[in-house]
């Protein structure tokens, strides 16, 4: 009996998937302990919110993509609504207007958008898929770019990226030509000088730093110069657990959040970050090799899609740590400090479980 | 049948899917292989150089100030000191608004105008990184008050400080000197010596006086702390530690109590006093009056009260006894008789009638003696007992300027005594060849004239006199002068000891030596100049009084004391030594304007004598001073 309902709990869980996240993410409790000065509240909240994010993984598994396209549509709208009201009745915070509140609490829409965007685009091509046409992408890029816009409005070009990224991946994947790819680069190359006119003073800024980080070592170039100090000063086994200098003396900055990268490069060195780094290409293989697998063509998109923006997530966070990218406001998937995030990434996961678990249901 | 084609288009989707799913993850890996090498370059080709960079952030060398060497005097009462005190500090480049923040610290500390004038000159005058004291000497309240408030003022400290303090400030001021806040110039200077590091955290130098001449030891070797800090600066913990060694301490041949009874002793007087031990060299008392508190100049001191001491007439920062010029006056004759004597122009016995003044050949300019009418019969003894210029007039002119450049050099006239104090003067001794250099022209016999009565362009140092002096009482033996008589390693306490220096041994004949010793004698018996001042001491004192012209007197003229202005009367001088027999110490004095060296200098030595021969405190003033005959010189 118990036996019975067991496997009716685990059913639509990919085993394979969730290994390697439960790997992943015990990890980042041990490093998390480190990063947070030895704060086992952190850690305990952390870990709260890890099963919260579970539970919500596991719900979206047993959801079969059938449901989960009917929630599409409604959700973007909802998404692009609150968006629309973030921009008129936001609330400001660090000087940029993200957050909105209703009610008691206060949301960031943009958080929803993340999932919201790339499962419009995959309904969208799903319906189309019988007679796909130019305009139908020209239509899926509009859909793609309003919320962007909104979002890189707020400012958050952080997120605007990212979110761009995860539609274009749906965009890519439902087989937009090489030509119109090759146009888009070329236009994006022309655009540059007039999106850098557009960009707020801080973000240029950010970019400038990128270039060269001495330029400014107290102000911008002070993250990326001491997180470089930290993975640098590491070597190949690292200095130890909780023996980093550069992240317990406070050099340092965001260094539980999205800093944290730079706290393992110090204390397991180039080692522990292999680790990391073989953790994160099997949650990726295991999720490329579920979406060829994936039967329909939401679910390809869907599933592609949520598996490619979890890399791009995982190299701009420690692209930027490592200094090779700007920073922008990146957590490190599965390790970061942070709810919202981790609930985000393990519903994209649940997500990519329902899809292969339901495929296998069908196929029996 | 009719679904195959979309069936193959199903199928051949499905490829086409595959292959952009693999150039996507393709991408994906190549990417992260651009981050592997990435991180492979920071962490193994790099690693050296980031380590470096980690430990710097890490590790901060914090410098250790060593204690300042004390100055003590011959018995161990200390003349400067250190003490820990509180201050409140301000670091500017860490402050916005500079004005702004003094106003709101002057809520909760006093902090007076005086305090924002001298801040306002440190902060002129500071290295840009560097804590400027705006208040000093915190008390238990203003502390606890301003700590209650310390998060509303970054930029802004409380520090413990070793602060310098002059005990005996006023008295002591040009032989001690004093400290005060490194600026650029001393930052150069330390740089040349190679010393910087060791003046890492010091923020005072000698300025001037003894803590200026032995900086070197006062200063002690500075110490390191190796701190493991933060990011924000705070040390975390300590991960080795040099202790820094303090600066020695000097005692001084200086004898407070003698110092203090030179200072009661001159009154309301300026002017210059030195003593020394003929046998030694040791400065037993060096003052200069009036003198001025150090203290004021340790930390700088505010435009008001330097203005005062610049400005003020009786030019209180004047070292008087090493930088102040008079002509030696009458004291000159002493050393005068011996060169007549040594040069066989005069012998014991030769004598001249005085008839008040004297002629050059061929010359009806009368030089006149202080005495009109003359002394009749002048010897030697004479002389100097009553202090006869007529005599010097033609024995000078004997004698030829640049004898008696000569031999007055010998005793040190006319150049530096090489005391261990910085900034002396030379004084001047005329010679044929230094007036063609000066003034271009030749030497004229009536230029000698004067130079053997101490005028005309004679001009010696106080402390130049004393060592003079001194050389007279030590058999003509030239001690070097010298302040300090020991200095005490503060970490071993190993006291090593100045061993007295002979500068020269003068030939002179220990006749003629006694010969000139027994009139200076008698200047202090009845009947010389220096006769009431001297009266019933229990002991000999060789002496010889002196006045220095500051206005010439027209030919023919009288000097009328009450008539000239106050700042234009003579100097009156006095050189002495005693017990004349077995001299233990030797003293110029110098009073300004004090008129008469037997009414105003003289009894300044008896006090002096009386007490470090005797031990005695000199009474009080009764402040009626009568001047007899024979002291009018």
């Amino acid at each position: 009996m118990i036996r019975r309902l067991w496997l009716l709990f685990i059913r639509h869980i990919d085993n394979f998937l969730l290994a390697a996240l439960l790997a992943t993410l015990s990890f980042g409790l041990v490093i998390l302990y480190s990063a947070s000065g030895q704060s086992f509240d952190r850690v305990i909240s952390q870990g709260v919110s890890m099963l919260v994010a579970l539970a919500v993984m596991w719900a979206l598994a047993n959801l079969p993509p059938q449901h989960l396209m009917r929630i599409a549509w409604p959700s973007y709208v909802i998404g692009l609504l609150l968006l629309l009201g973030v921009a008129l009745f936001g609330e400001v915070s660090h000087g940029a207007r993200r957050w909105l509140h209703i009610g008691v609490s206060r949301i960031q829409p943009s958080e929803l958008m993340k999932i919201a965007v790339p499962l419009m685009l995959a309904w969208y091509f799903e319906k189309r898929e019988r007679s796909m046409r130019l305009s139908d992408f020209a239509v899926a890029a509009i859909l793609l770019l309003l919320p962007v816009m909104l979002i890189a409005k707020q400012p958050d070009l952080g997120t605007a990226l990212l979110i761009a990224a995860s539609g274009f991946y749906v965009l890519f994947l439902a087989g937009i030509g090489w030509k119109v790819i090759v146009g888009l680069a070329i236009s994006a190359a022309a655009f540059a000088p007039v999106a850098w006119s557009l960009m707020h003073d801080y973000q240029q800024q950010r970019v400038m730093t990128l270039l060269d980080p001495t330029q400014d070592p107290l102000g911008t170039g002070y993250h990326t110069i001491q997180s470089t100090i930290a993975l640098g000063s590491g070597g190949i086994f690292g200095k130890g657990w909780l023996n980093g200098t550069q992240a317990h003396l406070d050099f340092l900055p965001e260094r539980h959040t999205d800093f944290i990268f730079a706290v393992l490069g110090e204390e397991f060195g180039l080692f522990g970050i292999l680790i990391l780094l073989t953790l994160y290409l099997l949650i990726i293989a295991r999720g490329i090799y579920i979406t060829s697998h994936a039967t329909t063509m939401f679910t390809r998109l869907i599933a592609g899609s949520i598996t490619l923006t979890f890399a791009t997530y995982a190299f701009v966070n420690m692209g930027m740590v490592s200094g090779i990218l700007p920073v922008v406001g990146v957590p490190l998937p599965l390790i970061s400090f942070g709810g919202t995030s981790l609930v985000t990434m393990l519903l994209g996961f649940g997500i990519l479980m329902g899809v292969a678990t339901h495929r296998r249901l069908v196929k029996q | 049948m009719t679904r195959r084609p979309e069936l193959r288009n199903h199928q051949r989707d499905l490829y086409y899917f595959r292959l952009r799913l693999t150039v996507a993850g393709s991408i994906a890996l190549f990417l992260f292989f651009i981050l592997v090498a990435r991180f492979a370059y920071l962490q193994i080709f790099q690693h050296n150089h980031y380590q470096t960079l980690a430990e710097q952030n890490r590790i901060s060398i914090v410098p250790i100030v060593p204690n300042r060497g004390l100055i003590l005097d011959r018995n161990g009462v200390p003349l400067a000191h250190n003490y820990t005190a509180f201050t409140l500090e301000i670091t500017p480049s860490k402050i916005k608004k500079l004005e702004q923040t003094i106003n709101e610290l002057a809520t909760l500390v006093e902090i007076t105008a005086k305090d924002r004038k001298r801040f306002k000159k440190l902060l002129e005058e500071s290295r840009n990184f560097e804590s400027l004291p705006i208040r000093t000497r915190l008390n238990d309240v203003e502390i606890a008050r301003f700590a209650a408030n310390r998060y509303r003022f970054s930029g802004v400290d409380i520090k413990a400080r070793l602060f310098r303090h002059y005990p005996q400030g006023e008295i002591t001021s040009h032989a001690v000197g004093y400290i005060g806040r490194i600026n650029d110039n001393d930052l150069d200077r330390l740089d040349e010596d190679d010393n910087l590091a060791n003046y890492r955290g010091t923020n005072y130098i000698g300025r001037a006086g003894l803590e200026q001449s032995y900086e070197k030891e006062l200063h002690g070797t500075t110490g390191f702390e190796e701190v493991e800090t933060d990011a924000g600066g705070r040390a975390v913990r300590t991960l080795s530690r040099t202790p820094p060694t303090s600066g020695n301490n000097l005692t001084l041949h200086l004898d407070l109590k003698l110092q203090q009874v030179a200072e009661q002793a001159f009154g309301n007087f300026r002017g210059a006093l030195v003593a020394i031990e003929p046998k030694t060299g040791g400065v037993l008392a060096y003052l200069s009056k009036p003198g001025f508190d150090t203290n004021l100049f340790v930390d700088g001191i505010d435009t008001q009260n330097w203005e005062l001491l610049k400005n003020s007439p009786d030019k209180p920062l004047l070292n008087r006894p090493m930088h102040g010029e008079y002509p030696p006056g009458s004291t000159i004759k002493p050393f005068m008789a011996l060169a007549g004597l040594e040069f066989n122009k005069r012998s014991p016995s030769f004598g001249i009638n005085d008839p008040g003044f004297y002629t050059l050949p061929g010359s009806s300019h009368h030089y006149r003696d202080w005495k009109a009418g003359g002394h009749g019969f002048v010897d030697m003894h004479k002389s100097i007992v009553i202090s006869c210029d007529t005599y010097y007039y033609g024995l000078a002119v004997e004698l030829g300027v640049d004898n008696i450049f000569n031999f007055l050099s010998k005793f040190g006239f006319g150049k530096k005594t090489g005391i261990d104090i910085e900034g002396e003067r030379s004084g001047l001794l005329p010679s044929q060849a230094w007036k063609m250099k000066r003034f271009k022209q030749k030497w004229f016999a009536g230029d000698t004239v004067s130079v053997g009565i101490g005028q005309g362009y004679n001009l010696a140092t106080p402390l130049q006199l004393a060592v003079a002096t001194a050389t007279l009482a030590n058999q003509g033996t030239k001690m070097q002068p010298q302040f300090v008589r020991q200095i005490q390693n503060a970490k071993s306490e190993v006291i090593t000891p100045f061993a007295p220096q002979i500068a020269s041994t003068l030939a002179i004949k220990s006749l003629n030596l006694e010969l000139v010793r027994n009139a200076m004698i008698d200047v202090t018996q009845p009947g010389g100049t220096a006769g009431r001042a001297a009266a019933g001491a229990p002991y000999s004192i060789a002496g010889k009084t002196g006045t220095a012209q500051v206005v010439a007197i027209k030919q023919g003229e009288k000097y009328v004391e009450s008539r000239i202005a106050e700042r234009n009367r003579d100097h009156a001088l006095f050189v002495a030594y005693a017990p004349a027999e077995d001299p233990k110490i030797a003293l110029a004095i110098l009073v300004e304007n004090g008129g008469h060296g037997g009414t105003t200098a003289a009894p300044i030595a008896r006090a002096m004598f009386d007490y470090y021969l005797l031990g005695k405190l000199p009474a009080p003033k009764d402040g009626t001073v009568t001047v007899d005959d024979n002291e009018h010189d």
